[in-house]
């Protein structure tokens, strides 16, 4: 019996120590990147400067620094280094996108839908980017859990491409998607009135599940039955106490201006408003809530909601004092943000640095993972992307881009053919002719069931 | 006396500020005027570039251009004091006036019903008051190709320039037949055997609709031959008399199409799309077929490609003495156009090749090379002036010129910046009061 116990407790022992190894599995990089134009964002940019990345972290930034032993030098002179760009809102990498059976899916997660071999994740390396933030989609108005990840392609374990330490984030949605989806279904909501309703519903249902459970536990007794656990209102729960950000799919000022309005009632101040076309309209609520926005450079009347749109949009914002990020939601647009960036130069006149923090330390504080990435500091994470001009300009392309000091892609060595796994039953010339729709991510769902008909059959 | 003359400069001087307000004010309306612009770097692409330039402006159509030319005493004189001058840009696929808002069914017209309707024409369709049309053209791009879509024949395209009330004032004299080549490439969420069947369907009626069609054109001035809108829009590709375009993407349909061009006859044939084109470029060359590709901000068609194939798939083709113009085939975004340029010139073109690609190229694909794609005398007044590099994103287009109209340098887009960009009121209007 005893011999049995111990055996047991060293094999969990065993276990668990597994476990910790897996999860510690994220290769670490050593790299000397000597005499750059070095962009930091956070400090200004610095002429023909070194930065050294020792086990995955900038170990230090200055002139003519020594190489260490066994250390990869890269000469970058005449180059330009930026911190490794961020995604705060793609796609790319998801199996699935819409989990398309309620209006409230807080209980899924795209953590549990990763495809690593996804080669779209080469090509956002190939045009400098280093995390993303993969998002549930916008069919309803509390979608799932996003998933922050680094693009560390090559691994076919979706558990090595996590952020570590990044906080949980939260898909909502306003506006036509999620009424879109009621009308679809034949349920609440089939407008904007039915959006907000069922937000501060859900939410005083989780006040409610919060107080059921913190009289059961502040009262236990054997006569007493625990309350039904439920992930849904968990999750809920946890938006309310600020352990979860919520990044919110919203175009309209009004629907942006609607949230900001219930969020204040429910004390939750940790919001990010995707897409967000008509921030600009809101822009003074919106720094005075401290709200952040991650936009499009400059797309536009590809809906309704959409139409009074701007390409100034970032400037606004940032004129205004509101954080501001600019993302792909494409796998198309992911390959060149450092251009989509640009584009704020021309609709607003933004600086360098500037149209640079919309995709580097904004999306990283929008994000939460601006203590490791989005600048190049010493002490952050070496995710790093090298270009041959300045990354604002139409011609540059990007040479080189390195997470946690590994270098994951590389224009000298790149080969055409980077899919890690063939599937063997694809025909041999799989053409794909895309037009923009396709890129439409955010919609695109598994079918879905009308409620109202399925109630209804006999008519 | 000395007084009153200084009394009536300071009057002068007061009247023409409030005067310059007005104007301001009512700078919606373009001005047709005889102009002189000088002081400008010129880029005429087809006869290099002209420091310290001057172009005269006269009756819509360049009447001078050089380092040297006379002032007329007449023309109103803007001194651009070193800016850049190019021809304007050219877009060579787009459905610009076609569609308004891209969800909404009933604020598009681009596809007719069926899968043969070559006698619809994109321009009677064309609104000429569309929102993405003053956003498209303040960013230069001052001419499009605008494309019905959908089935094997789904109408005629048309060139237009970006300003102009009515169709017929954009109408810029060239049109073409859009053909729908069939496709063996998937649509993307398209399984292989859909493709392949639809393939199959499409390559049908293609072939059969041709064979009537050449009868048609055969008959149709014989006595008792009745009248088809259909047969007659083919028919005038059949003798010669329009353009067809080819929209062909992956490269055996590429080769395919190629194949059924010279079979059939057709001579002024255009291939669009060309996704894969780097794939055959020494064909597409032999066959001397021009082509308007793009995209060129653009995923490869293939998950094995290099990253970078469709940024390279324009200089490819260019390279192998193919001649290349560039489309973006979007819509409200048309405006990015000097962007696709400019990733193709950064993959590999280079920029001259790049600005011919949006400009002269398309002007020759088009047949419209006599009045569009370069500044020349005798050519259409279609050009902008920039602050530098039009493809650089940090250049500000400051001046449109089309059809010799200095066009208002205003949008829904801009409008929206001058009202938000400091919003009035800001954060408090009056004590904010809710019902919660």
């Amino acid at each position: 019996m005893k011999t049995l116990r111990l055996t047991s407790i060293f094999t969990i022992l065993m276990l668990l120590f597994s476990i910790n190894d897996a999860k510690a599995q994220a290769p670490k990089g050593d790299v000397l990147i000597q005499n750059a134009t070095v962009l930091t964002i956070t400090n200004g940019t610095l002429e023909n400067t070194d930065i050294l990345i020792e086990d995955g972290k900038i170990k230090n930034i200055g002139k003519d620094l020594r190489q260490p032993n066994n250390v990869t030098v890269i000469d970058a002179e005449g180059m330009f280094v930026m911190p490794g760009i961020i995604d705060a809102h793609s796609h790319i990498a998801g199996t699935s996108i819409n989990e398309g059976t309620s209006q409230v899916t807080a209980e899924v997660s795209m953590e549990d839908v990763v495809n690593p071999m996804d080669v779209s994740i080469y090509r956002a390396l190939a045009g400098g980017v280093t995390s993303i933030h993969l998002m549930h989609g916008s069919a309803n108005v509390i979608g799932g859990q996003n998933e922050t990840m680094k693009l560390r392609y090559g691994t076919t374990n979706p558990d090595d491409l996590r952020f570590e330490g990044a906080p949980r984030t939260i898909k909502f949605a306003l506006g036509e998607n999620p009424t879109r989806g009621g009308r679809q279904r034949g349920i609440q909501p089939q407008t904007r009135m039915g959006v907000e309703a069922m937000i501060r519903n859900s939410f005083n249902d989780a006040i409610k599940y919060r107080e059921a459970w913190a009289d059961y536990n502040s009262n236990r007794s054997n006569r007493k039955i625990a309350p039904e656990f439920d992930l849904r209102m968990e999750t809920l729960v946890d938006i309310l106490e600020g352990e979860i950000l919520v990044h919110c799919h919203s175009y309209r000022a009004d629907e942006i201006y609607m949230l900001m309005r219930v969020f204040s009632d429910f004390g939750i101040d940790k919001l990010t408003f995707q897409h967000a076309n008509e921030a600009y309209k809101v822009a003074p609520e919106l720094a005075a809530f401290g709200a952040s926005a991650s936009i499009f450079s400059d797309w536009w009347a590809y809906k309704l909601e959409v139409y009074y749109s701007t390409a100034y949009n970032a400037a606004i914002l940032t004129r205004n004092g509101v954080n501001t990020s600019i993302n792909s939601d494409s796998g198309e647009l992911i390959r060149h943000l450092f251009h989509e960036a640009a584009k704020s130069q021309k609709y607003g006149g933004l600086s360098d640095n500037e149209a640079l923090a919309l995709i580097t330390i904004n999306p990283a504080m929008q994000l939460g993972i601006d203590n490791c990435v989005g600048s190049i500091e010493v002490g952050k994470d070496g995710d790093i992307a090298i270009f041959d001009k300045h990354p604002l300009s139409t011609y540059a392309i990007p040479q080189m881009t390195f997470v946690d000091g590994v270098k994951y892609f590389d224009i000298n060595t790149d080969e055409a053919d980077q899919r890690i796994m063939i599937d063997p039953e694809s025909t041999i010339e799989d053409v794909v002719i895309f037009s923009r729709e396709d890129f439409d991510m955010c919609m695109h769902e598994e079918s879905l069931v009308n409620f109202y008909e399925l109630v209804n059959e006999e008519k | 006396m000395r007084s009153t003359k200084f009394l009536l400069t300071i009057l002068v001087l007061l009247l023409s500020t409030t005067l310059s307000v007005a104007q301001n004010d009512i700078m919606r309306q373009a001005r047709a005027e005889k102009f002189a612009l000088t002081n400008a770097k010129i880029y005429t692409v087809t006869n290099g570039v002209i420091e310290n330039g001057t172009i005269v402006i006269s009756n819509g159509i360049i009447e001078a251009v050089g380092a040297n030319v006379t002032i007329p005493s007449d023309a109103i004189v803007i001194d651009y004091d070193g800016q850049e001058i190019y021809p304007g840009m050219i877009d060579s696929g787009t459905q610009l006036g076609l569609v308004e808002i891209g969800s909404i069914a009933e604020a598009q017209d681009i596809r007719e019903f069926g899968d043969i309707t070559p006698q619809m024409e994109a321009l009677t369709a064309v609104n000429p008051n569309s929102e993405a049309i003053p956003v498209t053209r303040v960013s230069g791009v001052t001419t499009v190709i605008t494309r019905p879509s959908g089935g094997v024949f789904p109408g005629t395209a048309a060139t237009i320039n970006l300003f102009g009330y009515t169709p017929d004032q954009m109408f810029a004299g060239s049109k073409g037949l859009v053909i729908n080549f069939p496709n063996s490439g998937r649509r993307w969420r398209q399984t292989q055997e859909e493709a392949d069947r639809a393939r199959e369907r499409a390559l049908k009626t293609l072939n059969d609709t041709w064979d009537k069609a050449e009868l048609y054109a055969k008959i149709e001035d014989t006595d008792g031959a009745r009248y088809y809108p259909e047969m007659e829009a083919l028919a005038r590709v059949i003798k010669g008399e329009m353009k067809a375009y080819i929209e062909v993407n992956a490269a055996k349909d590429i080769l395919s199409a190629i194949e059924w061009v010279q079979e059939k006859g057709l001579t002024d044939v255009v291939f669009t799309g060309v996704s894969e084109g780097w794939r055959v470029a020494e064909e597409l060359a032999e066959a001397g077929i021009p082509v308007i590709t793009g995209p060129v901000q653009s995923v490869p068609t293939r998950s094995s490609d290099a990253f970078d194939a469709a940024y390279k798939n324009p200089s490819v083709m260019q390279k192998a003495g193919i001649k290349v113009a560039l489309r973006t085939n979007d819509t409200e975004n048309s405006r990015n156009l000097p962007y696709h340029a400019g990733f193709a010139a950064a993959y590999g073109m280079g920029r001259e090749e790049a600005l011919k690609a949006i400009t002269i190229n398309a002007a020759e694909i088009m047949g419209l090379e006599d009045q569009l794609g370069s500044i020349e005398v005798g050519k259409k007044a279609n050009l902008f002036v920039a602050t530098g590099d039009p493809f650089e994103t940090s250049t500000q287009i400051i001046e449109v010129f089309i059809d010799g109209y200095q066009i208002p340098m205003t949008s829904r887009q801009i409008e929206l910046y001058n009202e938000f960009l400091d919003r009035v009121p800001g954060l408090n209007k009056n004590p904010v009061t809710t019902d919660q």
